[in-house]
């Protein structure tokens, strides 16, 4: 079984600008989710206090939020969670309120209410606690950027290091734009697959890079539009497959694992998918247009090759 | 050609035999236990504690199923939790408070796998169950209560050395004092700077010119303070923890100010909450014994500068308001017997104020009462109120008299888990009741499952026998992958089992890569031989640099990560290792064990190669 016949190199170069164009426009409108809708912050970077109550039959709200209302809280949600047996009930954040107590308090009257209520998780995080996730969440994006800018610049060139990341940066915004968009809650798992697809993609744009590196050495009379296009065909199905494997892992987490896992496999999948396209579209694009060229990349072998190493420049 | 020398295959039978080894644990089901540990540091865990244990048991008719001795107590197993919680209540009772027993699952592995140090894998709270807490030391609370100890302090050296000063008081966490005179106040600041070499002592004049000292702490003092104050809380939840009974209760500091407190398998959370959210100090203060003082409090009339208190067995008491010590001059009490008389008695220890203080009240008022006081949520109760025979010099205090064991037992604990250095707050709490744990443990185990199972399907389907062995390669990965986690004993959670099925379907892309190179060496007229060759030859440096990728991604969030991103990171990071070493060492020598004798060999099982008619990409050089 062979999926993928290509006869002759897809010319995708040629449509550079039209992809570029593309990512251009779904990025600016993550942003502009991102600037108008905000991200849903879960109670891991926002603090206050998550209640998950099981009971033995399906959850009757207006009670729930009977019992609850006369306790005074303020403002609070509740809403079903998994499955209609379970309600979840997040508290803000209030001052001068320790969690213990709060939570305490919703559990004995919810008791009090429908005796069938057993409480299955509470979450507190205080908003110190909360800021400092949030920080700490900020710091690992960047460190992560930038050790992964250094190891390609390192191993490649300048120019392959800042296109990927600049590509990858591109799908970790259209995740968080998906979240916006939607209004997900983005919680600390979420994040987690975030920086999981940073690394994952980049993956992506250093096959193709390394497919572009060895095509400079093989296809010594190609111009670079068609060693690029060259390197992207015959990488292409590899990606599909590799993507398509990891998705199926994705996949088996969003059905089986559950409630808590739910987003975390969601923006996994996103990033896989937009991995694929930002690696080969605009991570190559953004080489191109960059200006790479064969000296860049083969530089090191020519003192060797001698009479061989005549150079052809596109 | 193709061929793998022998210390190659050495190396993978040795990695697999270990990782089986290791990985084995797992797939024994846990079992209801119990566990019995020491609740103090004198008590000793040996084998007459397991044969009282063994005893025990026997005479109550419980069956059990094995028992063991370790360095942190003894472990009983059971068959069903009836027995269990049965035996529970029979060895407490049999124990006494010196022992803590513990309600525990015990994995029914082998004995002989536990002495390698096979244990089944570590269990984060989010799959076993449990409550964890994340508590603020209150800094500013523990400096402040250093200046209030300090304030005391000045004040009786100011008497000590006859110095005339105005007044001495607080203000925030400052000693100041006034003076009346320029002579005084330079000798009040040599007096102090010798005594208290922790206190940095500045001359600063009130707006009205009066004359004024400021003594504050030092910086390094100030860290010492901190760094002990978290220590002494650490020591005092680690006391509140014995109390509730948990099996292997994790409590440690966290950054400057915090300490991290994870009971797993704890049910009851409100208790849990309650005990560890205790503050409580403790304060040794003079009984008010004035004639008839006692009736007029009674009678509703109480003193000026006296509280009305109960004892513990509910008697009034009037108690002098001002407080002689503070339960952080106590470095220590344990319970014992006196020597002379052999009666059931607490041993004090003071540290050095706090043995100066006590010779000077005990010189004053002997054949007076003494109270000690535990003053928890705003209600104050008195542990004990023993009369004072003599002037006790040297630090070393003993209450007896009039009380049994358990009693001595009771105070010396309270006197111990009594005070907090410095406040605490609770600034994150996760608790997962033990149902939910199980229903976690379940749903990752299905994604790992189900997508392992497609991807196999899927990957014999299109590579055929080279599918087989990647898949093959695929187990070994899983293998290794949880082998390791038990080896380290790192803690899993649910996110952590999404990363090992992540792991896994990441892993595959080198597989997938290897066998497309293969197929396309092929496409290009390589011999079947060559092709395998340049397949892992060519595909090794992409792997690597991909992976590397993506463990500075894996490591960025172990850095930065907390619990449950924390269990993500850990198996992302060695799924990554894991997978190095299965997809391309191990599979490389499956195919040479069944390509690599052939010496003509015509065609790779790798699926359909498709060849175009005509080559898209110039022939090889």
């Amino acid at each position: 079984m062979e999926f993928f016949r290509f006869t002759r190199d897809i010319p995708f170069m040629r449509h550079a600008l039209v992809f570029n164009v593309i990512s251009l426009i779904t990025f600016l409108a993550a942003v502009l989710f991102l600037a108008t809708r905000g991200l849903n912050l879960g109670v891991d970077f926002r603090g206050g206090t998550v209640i998950e109550v099981a009971y033995e039959h399906a959850v009757d709200f207006n009670r729930v939020r009977g019992a609850i209302d006369k306790l005074g809280l303020g403002e609070y949600s509740a809403q079903s969670f998994g499955s209609s047996n379970t309600a979840l009930i997040r508290l803000p954040l209030k001052e001068g309120v320790s969690s213990a107590q709060l939570s305490e308090r919703v559990m004995t009257a919810l008791k009090a209410d429908d005796p069938s209520a057993t409480q299955k998780r509470v979450e507190f995080v205080g908003p110190q606690v909360g800021k400092e996730l949030y920080e700490n969440g900020a710091l690992a994006l960047l460190l992560v950027s930038l050790g992964i800018v250094a190891y390609l610049a390192l191993r490649f060139e300048w120019r392959f290091a800042i296109a990927a990341i600049a590509a990858n940066l591109h799908d970790v915004v259209i995740i968080l734009g998906f979240f916006a968009f939607f209004q997900w809650e983005f919680s600390l798992p979420v994040l987690a697959a975030v920086l999981a697809v940073l690394g994952y993609s980049v993956n992506e744009s250093v096959v193709i890079a390394d497919r572009i590196r060895e095509n400079f050495r093989k296809m010594r009379k190609a111009s670079v539009m068609h060693v690029i296009d060259s390197a992207i065909t015959s990488t292409m199905s590899r990606t599909i497959i590799t993507h398509g494997c990891t998705l199926l892992m994705v996949m088996s987490i969003f059905f089986f694992g559950g409630e808590t896992l739910h987003h975390f496999a969601l923006a996994l999948a996103i990033g896989i998918c937009f991995g694929i396209y930002s690696s080969a579209l605009v991570m190559a694009a953004l080489v191109m247009w960059l200006g790479v060229s064969r000296e860049d990349l083969v530089k090191p072998e020519k003192k060797h090759s001698g009479p061989e190493g005549e150079k052809i420049l596109p | 050609m193709n061929r793998y020398t022998l210390w190659k295959y050495i190396v993978i039978a040795v990695a697999l035999v270990i990782g089986i080894l290791y990985a084995l644990p797992n797939l024994f089901p846990d079992v209801p236990a119990v566990q019995v540990s020491s609740s103090k540091t004198g008590v000793k865990i040996d084998s007459t504690l397991l044969a009282t244990v063994e005893d025990a048991l026997k005479s109550a008719g419980i069956a059990y199923r094995g028992e063991m001795l370790d360095p942190t107590g003894v472990k009983v197993r059971f068959a069903d939790f009836d027995t269990q919680v049965k035996a529970k209540d029979v060895l407490q009772g049999k124990l006494g408070d010196n022992y803590i027993v513990a309600l525990n699952l015990l994995s029914s592995s082998p004995q002989w796998l536990a002495s390698i140090g096979a244990l089944p894998m570590y269990l984060g709270l989010d799959l076993r169950g449990g409550v964890y807490f994340l508590l603020q030391v209150d800094m500013k609370g523990a400096l402040d209560k250093a200046a209030d100890r300090y304030t005391t302090d000045i004040r009786s050296l100011m008497r000590e050395k006859r110095i005339i000063y105005g007044g001495v008081g607080r203000e925030q966490s400052n000693v100041v004092l006034r003076f009346k005179d320029e002579a005084e106040r330079n000798k009040a600041r040599v007096a102090i700077e010798t005594a208290f070499p922790d206190l940095l002592v500045r001359e600063q004049d009130a707006a009205g010119g009066e004359l004024r000292l400021v003594a504050g702490l030092k910086p390094e003092a100030q860290k010492r303070i901190q760094d002990g104050a978290v220590q002494q809380n650490i020591t005092i939840l680690r006391n509140r923890v014995n109390e509730l009974g948990v099996a292997e209760p994790i409590i440690q500091q966290q950054g400057s100010d915090r300490v991290v407190v994870q009971l797993p398998g704890v049910q009851d959370t409100a208790r849990a909450k309650d005990i560890l959210g205790r503050t409580a100090t403790l304060e040794i203060r003079m009984v008010n014994d004035e004639p008839g003082a006692l009736d007029q409090a009674r009678g509703g009339q109480i003193p000026l500068g006296s509280d009305l208190y109960q004892d513990r067995n509910g008697e009034p008491l009037l108690v002098r308001r001002q407080v002689v010590l503070t339960g952080d001059r106590i470095n220590d009490a344990q319970s014992g017997f006196d020597s002379r008389t052999n009666e059931p008695a607490v041993h004090v220890n003071l540290d050095g104020t706090g043995a100066r203080i006590f010779k000077e009240v005990t010189r004053e008022n002997v054949g007076k009462r003494m109270a000690i006081v535990l003053v928890e949520k705003g209600k104050a109760e008195v542990i004990t109120a023993p009369v004072i025979r003599e002037e006790i010099g040297g630090g070393r205090v003993q209450i007896s008299g009039r009380m049994s064991t358990r009693e001595a037992n009771d105070i010396s604990l309270l006197m111990r888990a009594g005070a907090l250095a410095a406040p605490m707050e609770i600034v994150e709490e996760r608790t997962v009741g033990p149902s939910l744990g199980k229903e976690n443990i379940q749903k990752g185990f299905d994604s790992v499952v189900f997508g392992f199972c497609a991807l196999a399907a899927f990957i014999c389907v299109y590579y055929v026998l080279m599918g087989v062995i990647s898949t093959i390669a695929l187990c070994i990965n899983l293998l290794l992958l949880v082998a390791i986690l038990s080896m380290l004993q790192a803690t899993l959670t649910l996110p952590g089992m999404a990363a090992i099925a992540l792991a896994l379907g990441m892993a595959i892309d080198a597989n997938v890569l290897i066998n497309e190179r293969i197929r396309e060496e092929l496409r290009w007229g390589a011999t079947p031989h060559a092709a395998i060759q340049a397949g892992y030859e060519r595909a090794w440096n992409t792997i690597l640099d991909s992976n590397v990728t993506t463990l500075i991604a894996g490591l960025a969030l172990l850095a930065f990560g907390t619990g449950p991103v924390r269990g993500f990171a850990v198996v992302h990071c060695l799924g990554i290792l894991t997978s190095m070493f299965s997809a391309v060492f191990v599979s490389r020598g499956i195919v040479a064990l069944i390509y690599g004798s052939r010496k003509k060999l015509e065609k790779i099982s790798i699926g359909q190669v498709w060849r175009p008619n005509r080559p898209a990409v110039p022939a090889k050089t």
